[in-house]
């Protein structure tokens, strides 16, 4: 299993479960914490941070065969919808709420990164940058719905319905009034500082209220 | 595997009611063995009609155990890795101390002066045997359907006692449909002048009550679905209908044969007993919530439904899971998708093994885990 970290010094991001910002939240994520993975999938990450982290991982699946085998490999994850899915629990439940790759798949963005920053302390956001330069070339040249390495789908069969940039999600923290802690922006493994908006691929945010 | 079934007699049992029973037989099994940390104790829970020759053949009868295909080497409950306990209901029929059972005040069975007994009073003599075989903690406790209850209770009522529980095809509380079935399969008994009052002990038992209640609680326990692909409208060894009122469908064969055979195996007065305490199941109380019941609970869940189970729908797994997790209990929950109804739990075992296979090696990994530190 690949291990490397990213450091706020080191400009190349490893990779973890094949995943550079994965390689980022198991940075990211202190030891024996409570976590809670929204869109966990099959639990990866969550069954990592538990043997690695020693962290008490649980996660919110919608579909019911990717929670069979977040279950079948020991992760606590119930099937249900993120949308609706955190009202029961109570406040300030856990260290981290991590949502990555999927607040760009809700129905509510707004509401679900409330609803994380209620049930827990600190939310980490991982998404796809709809900035990219990539994006915009291709929207600009073919003038149809972009589809680029990032954004594969076709429009109307895309999963994708809240498609936001690096600053689209600065202005969000702003407007919100949470405090931005760690921003990673990522290009392959590149950790890049300058044009951000522009040049990342991925970005993760470390975010409290 | 040839399992024997064997008994342990306590002193005496209070009960919810107020009475006490005395003396108190629980019949029970076990298969694998118990590690030396006594840690890898699992007890399995049987549902209404269950009872505890849950796996192996059975020396006596020759019949493999009602959840032998989840229980064994390699199986879901791996008897490799793991002591596997089940015992008969208080209140059953099978072993365990229930109406048919001699009361030593007069020497003759209970049959109605047996005291009105409760889910909490079965867990009661489960927690009795477990302590008399030194075992503080239990690994796991699991069941489905009634057996499930049995398992909430557990986590309920001896918290410090429950490293996990698993629920499956269960309820936290008994709905208004699910009384109304009971009541169904009582009043046929009742209506049966066989029965007696109670007191058929000596002479003919109340068959014809005892097989009605038993084929209602068959349809219960399919789906429309199952039902259709196993008999459809499939005649019973003729062409033609017979214009009568013998078998003409083989759903019918089917229910009748299994009505009959119940009678066999089980005790109306048990019948009558066993429902009522599934029908006392109400853990958040007149009024209170699930989740302030819920409140000592220690356990890691995993909580199993079944899409095409109507009898304990999915919604009432979703409330105990809701309210674990206003707990911020460490819950997994799945719905399986299965045709089979209720019965999925017992038959339909492949996902289900996936799940608790899973699940069990986690919650021991950090049971290992917690004793080293």
């Amino acid at each position: 299993m690949t291990t490397a970290v990213a450091t706020q010094r080191k400009p190349f991001v490893g990779e973890l479960l094949g995943r550079s910002d994965y390689a980022i939240i198991g940075e990211i994520v202190e030891p024996n914490t409570m976590v809670l993975d929204l869109g966990c999938g099959e639990g990866e990450l969550l069954e990592w941070l538990a043997e690695n982290k020693g962290v008490d991982a649980r996660g919110v699946e919608m579909s019911g065969v990717k929670v069979q085998r977040a279950i079948a490999r020991g992760v606590s994850v119930y099937q249900g919808d993120i949308d609706e899915g955190l009202a029961d629990y109570p406040d300030q439940a856990f260290d981290y709420v991590i949502l990555s790759q999927t607040l760009q798949e809700t129905r509510t963005p707004v509401k679900v990164l409330r609803e994380m920053l209620r049930v827990g302390r600190r939310a980490i956001v991982a998404f796809p940058n709809f900035g990219h330069w990539s994006v915009r070339m291709s929207m600009l040249f073919t003038g149809k719905a972009p589809k680029t390495k990032l954004f594969p789908h076709d429009w109307y069969d895309s999963p994708n319905i809240h498609v936001l940039s690096v600053d689209d999600f600065e202005s969000l923290a702003a407007r919100e009034g949470l405090t931005v802690e760690r921003r990673y922006c990522l290009a392959g493994h590149r950790r890049i500082t300058m044009l951000q908006n522009l040049r990342a691929e991925v970005a993760v945010f470390l975010v409290r209220k | 595997m040839i399992v024997e079934t064997q008994s342990r007699r306590f002193d005496s049992i209070s009960l919810d009611n107020g009475a006490t029973l005395a003396p108190v037989d629980v019949a029970y099994e076990s298969y694998g063995e118990l590690n030396e940390a006594k840690s890898n104790a699992i007890l399995v829970l049987h549902a209404f009609s269950g009872d505890a020759h849950a796996a192996g053949v059975s020396a006596e009868t020759g019949k493999p155990g009602w959840w032998d295909n989840m229980i064994g080497p390699g199986k879901a409950f791996d008897t490799d890795k793991y002591f596997i306990l089940c015992s008969n209901i208080l209140g059953g029929c099978r072993g365990t101390t229930g109406p048919g059972s001699i009361d030593p005040a007069t020497g003759r069975p209970y049959a109605m002066k047996f005291p009105v007994i409760t889910i909490r009073d079965m867990v009661r003599l489960q927690k009795m045997l477990i302590e008399h075989l030194g075992i503080q903690r239990l690994l796991a406790v699991t069941g489905g359907s009634m057996g499930g209850m049995q398992a909430l209770e557990w986590a309920v009522s001896y918290p410090e006692s429950v490293a996990a529980a698993i629920p499956i095809a269960t309820t936290a509380r008994h709905s208004a449909q699910q009384i109304a079935f009971n009541e169904v399969g009582r009043q046929a008994i009742i209506a049966d002048p066989d029965w007696s009052e109670g007191n058929y002990y000596e002479g003919k038992p109340p068959a014809r009550g005892l097989a009605v209640a038993r084929m209602v609680g068959h349809i219960t326990y399919m789906s429309d679905e199952s039902m259709r692909e196993k008999f459809g409208r499939r005649l019973r060894s003729k062409e033609k209908y017979g214009f009568d009122f013998s078998v003409d469908f083989e759903v019918e064969s089917y229910l009748r044969y299994r009505g009959s055979e119940f009678v066999n195996r089980f005790d109306a007065n048990s019948y009558l007993y066993i429902t009522k305490a599934m029908d006392y199941v109400d853990l958040a109380g007149e009024g209170g919530s699930l989740a302030t019941t819920l409140e000592k609970v220690k356990a890691r869940f995993l909580v199993i439904s079944f899409s095409s189970d109507w009898l304990y729908p999915s919604y009432q797994s979703l409330e105990i899971v809701r309210a674990l997790r206003r707990r911020n209990l460490n819950v997994a929950y799945c719905e399986l998708q299965s045709n089979y109804g209720h019965d999925a739990f017992l038959v339909d075992v492949a996902e289900e093994t996936d799940l608790i296979r899973g699940f069990l090696t986690s919650t021991f990994k950090d049971k290992v885990r917690e004793t080293a530190a």
